[in-house]
């Protein structure tokens, strides 16, 4: 697995727990949603950072408010083409003001990444061997103007007509 | 009509070439047939039973000569010199190679056209009235609004992975010929007490194995919400349509599982919630959109052509077809011109390249350069002088496209069927040109008059047999093909899905059954112009059940 954000490549700070190993006293770490709802003040009393991964459910779309202050949140593709996460990474970025990372994990694929982008996702756990192959080459695929305002932070109106945007961190 | 500026071209052409590295990574093995699989959909590229499939937009089935032109020359070029035009108003390639898919691609964004998002998982390509802008009754015209969501809509970052397809429709005249009711969105465009234009929203509609009738969720939209209010109904499906089922994917089944009351709950709170600003839609920017639909300047005319008169009563062929594919025109003088892709023993929606030529030569000569496609599978011609009507006629019969028979009992809607599609469980073609044979183009297929026949080849109703007033639906029993006849469907405002007759007949006896159900209705009907649906309305199945299944005791059919 390998971490990719817009400016490349980067190492990961973040450790996953699984929901049967230990919390370490320091570091950042990442749990489940179930673990975080179970522990959140035993986890609050760590000394280091603690996010959440969210599987797409029931659970993901009722518990999303509570994770605006969290400095990561991870949204999982179970399969690419599920698209609930979508949903949710433009809910916590647009009406639950989250300003944390907002990680892809998953089935994360070179031509879904654009599209994550614009949701608002910033970080990507990249397993897919073309995928990396594309990201190492330094291109995105797709336009890189729009025809919706996007929630990726990047966006500028372009022109006349108020449903158009533009990325202005991205050439086509 | 609509035509792209420097950032619609940008965006077509970035698309085109982002298509073009998915096909070669596709041809590479780099990416898998499931993940290339989505990728292709949303360009509109299928895998069928013998070939891939080509399905282009034609937004809201207005085209113009240059592109009707460019259709023909793909046909020719790509494809075996035809094509095939839909019941979305949409055309499709049946012959197309995966490797000069690309290419095709590249030629229609020469002409402002693309096949993007005609199928998929995603918002498909906006469908509207075919007689827009040019019809009696209108309120206003649907396509700036259908324009404006098919802008919208395009590759959007978070309704591009839904749990189904997703089909919206656009009506802006009294009468619904857009069958707003069996799409998940059909928007009706009205205007409240204050004289504002807004839209009544029906949600859930849907054919397939299960079909539902659209439920009214607004009776007033604004105009200016109109992004924001179909936004929130995409978000609540995006999140909560069934992803564990395909069969029971679609909103129609969310709708009918939450009930219209919860789901409507959702849709107005998710609304509620929104951002104000992000999606509102400005006056000044649907003037913008809407100027580009602007009517030709049409000089109003006698309505009577003295030219016209003379033909008719010499002519009795242009006489029949005065009757069955003219309608007025708003503009007294002119009239809009049904030209049936229904030749009698053809296949319906099919044209071939010299017809597609054809078309666009009479459109750029007699039509203001505009040509329609209706969800019928026929074409338009929507602003003719009535005085040319003749010159018109006579070159639509030299490539036989003057068939006189728009809306009658030979004009059916069929979906490819067995013969292309990988989904069909029988063919639905052959039944089609069996049946319009049967009737033929005389008097006593005049004598019937109008009548919708709708023929599917599998559950999933591409024909939108459940909206037919004769609908016919080809399933496999035994390793048999059999068809299975509904009636009383209904397509347009009055929207209503057909009642099965009973068992299903065989390939050799559905067109007997057709035709035992249409002498019953003349046989039955109060007057001559009492329709079969008016009929039908009337009397109910019973006295076609009797007729079908006890009365001739399948001697005759």
């Amino acid at each position: 697995m390998v971490l990719w954000r817009r400016e490349g490549f980067a190492e990961d700070a973040w450790a996953f727990l699984a929901d049967d190993a230990e919390a370490p006293e320091t570091g950042s770490i990442v749990v489940s949603l179930k673990r975080w709802l179970a522990e959140r003040e035993a986890l609050a009393s760590r000394t280091g950072p603690v996010g959440v991964a969210v599987d797409a459910g029931a659970d993901a779309q009722a518990h999303l408010p509570e994770l605006a202050n969290r400095p990561l949140v991870a949204l999982a593709f179970a399969k690419f083409a599920d698209g609930r996460s979508f949903s949710y990474a433009r809910l916590l970025r647009d009406r639950h003001g989250f300003k944390g990372e907002l990680r892809a994990v998953g089935e994360v694929l070179i031509d879904e990444i654009p599209l994550m982008l614009r949701c608002g996702f910033d970080s990507f756990d990249v397993t897919n061997a073309p995928t990396l192959a594309v990201l190492e080459a330094g291109r995105l695929p797709g336009p890189p103007i729009h025809y919706q305002p996007g929630s990726g932070g990047d966006e500028a109106p372009a022109g006349v007509r108020s449903w158009r945007t533009i990325s202005a961190a991205r050439q086509g | 009509m609509y035509h792209y500026d420097d950032f619609d071209a940008a965006f077509v052409a970035a698309r085109v070439e982002q298509f073009r590295d998915q096909v070669a990574r596709r041809l590479s093995g780099e990416l898998t047939e499931e993940q290339f699989r989505p990728h292709r959909l949303m360009n509109g590229l299928y895998l069928q039973l013998h070939s891939y499939m080509l399905r282009i937009a034609v937004p809201y089935g207005t085209l113009n000569s240059r592109q009707m032109r460019k259709l023909a020359e793909i046909a020719r070029k790509y494809d075996r010199g035809y094509g095939h035009f839909t019941t979305r108003q949409n055309i499709q390639y049946n012959w197309p190679a995966l490797k000069d898919t690309p290419d095709i691609l590249a030629e229609l964004s020469s002409v402002e056209m693309h096949a993007i998002q005609t199928s998929g998982n995603c918002i498909r390509n906006v469908t509207a009235d075919h007689y827009a802008g040019v019809a009696h009754d209108e309120i206003a015209d649907p396509r700036p609004y259908a324009e404006i969501l098919r802008q919208w809509s395009s590759l959007h970052p978070e309704f591009s992975f839904l749990p189904r397809k997703f089909k919206i429709a656009v009506n802006g005249a009294a009468h619904d010929r857009a069958v707003i009711q069996a799409h998940d969105i059909g928007l009706q465009v009205v205007r409240n007490n204050e004289g504002e234009i807004g839209f009544t929203v029906y949600v859930g509609g849907g054919m397939g194995r299960t079909p539902f009738i659209g439920r009214k969720v607004r009776e007033f939209l604004p105009e200016r919400d109109l992004l924001a209010y179909i936004e929130a109904i995409l978000r609540v499906y995006n999140l909560e349509g069934r992803r564990d089922n395909k069969f029971k994917a679609r909103i129609k089944i969310l709708m009918h599982e939450k009930t219209l009351e919860t789901l409507r709950d959702e849709i107005e709170t998710e609304f509620a919630a929104r951002d104000a600003k992000a999606l509102d839609l400005p006056p000044e920017d649907v003037a913008r959109v809407a100027a580009f639909f602007a009517p030709p300047e049409l000089e109003p005319k006698k309505p009577v052509s003295d030219r016209v008169e003379r033909r008719k009563s010499k002519d009795s062929r242009f006489a029949s077809f005065f009757a069955s594919n003219v309608v007025a025109h708003k503009v007294p003088g002119y009239v809009v011109v049904t030209v049936s892709l229904k030749a009698i023993g053809a296949v319906p929606g099919d044209a071939s390249a010299d017809q597609m030529d054809a078309v666009a030569d009479l459109a750029e000569d007699y039509s203001h350069d505009e040509l329609r496609v209706s969800h019928e599978q026929n074409l338009i011609l929507p602003h003719v002088a009535l005085d040319d009507l003749p010159a018109v006629y006579d070159r639509l019969a030299s490539v036989d496209l003057a068939t006189a028979n728009a809306g009658a009992v030979t004009d059916i809607i069929a979906c490819p069927g067995l013969d292309y599609c990988t989904l069909a469980t029988a063919r639905s073609i052959p039944v089609a040109q069996r049946i319009a044979q049967r009737f033929g183009d005389g008097a006593r297929a005049r004598s019937i008059g109008p009548l919708k026949i709708n023929i599917s080849g599998c559950v999933n109703a591409c024909g939108h047999h459940h909206v037919g007033q004769i609908g016919i639906l080809g399933l496999e029993r035994a390793g048999e093909e059999t068809y299975q006849i509904t009636l009383g469907g209904s397509a347009d405002e009055n929207a209503a899905i057909g009642q099965i007759t009973g068992p299903g007949f065989s390939s050799e006896n559905i067109v007997g059954a057709i035709d035992t159900i249409v002498e019953t209705y003349m046989g039955l009907r109060r007057r001559d112009d009492e329709t079969f649906i008016e009929a039908f309305r009337r009397v109910g199945l019973a006295p076609f059940k009797e007729a079908l299944y006890e009365r001739s005791a399948g001697s005759d059919i």
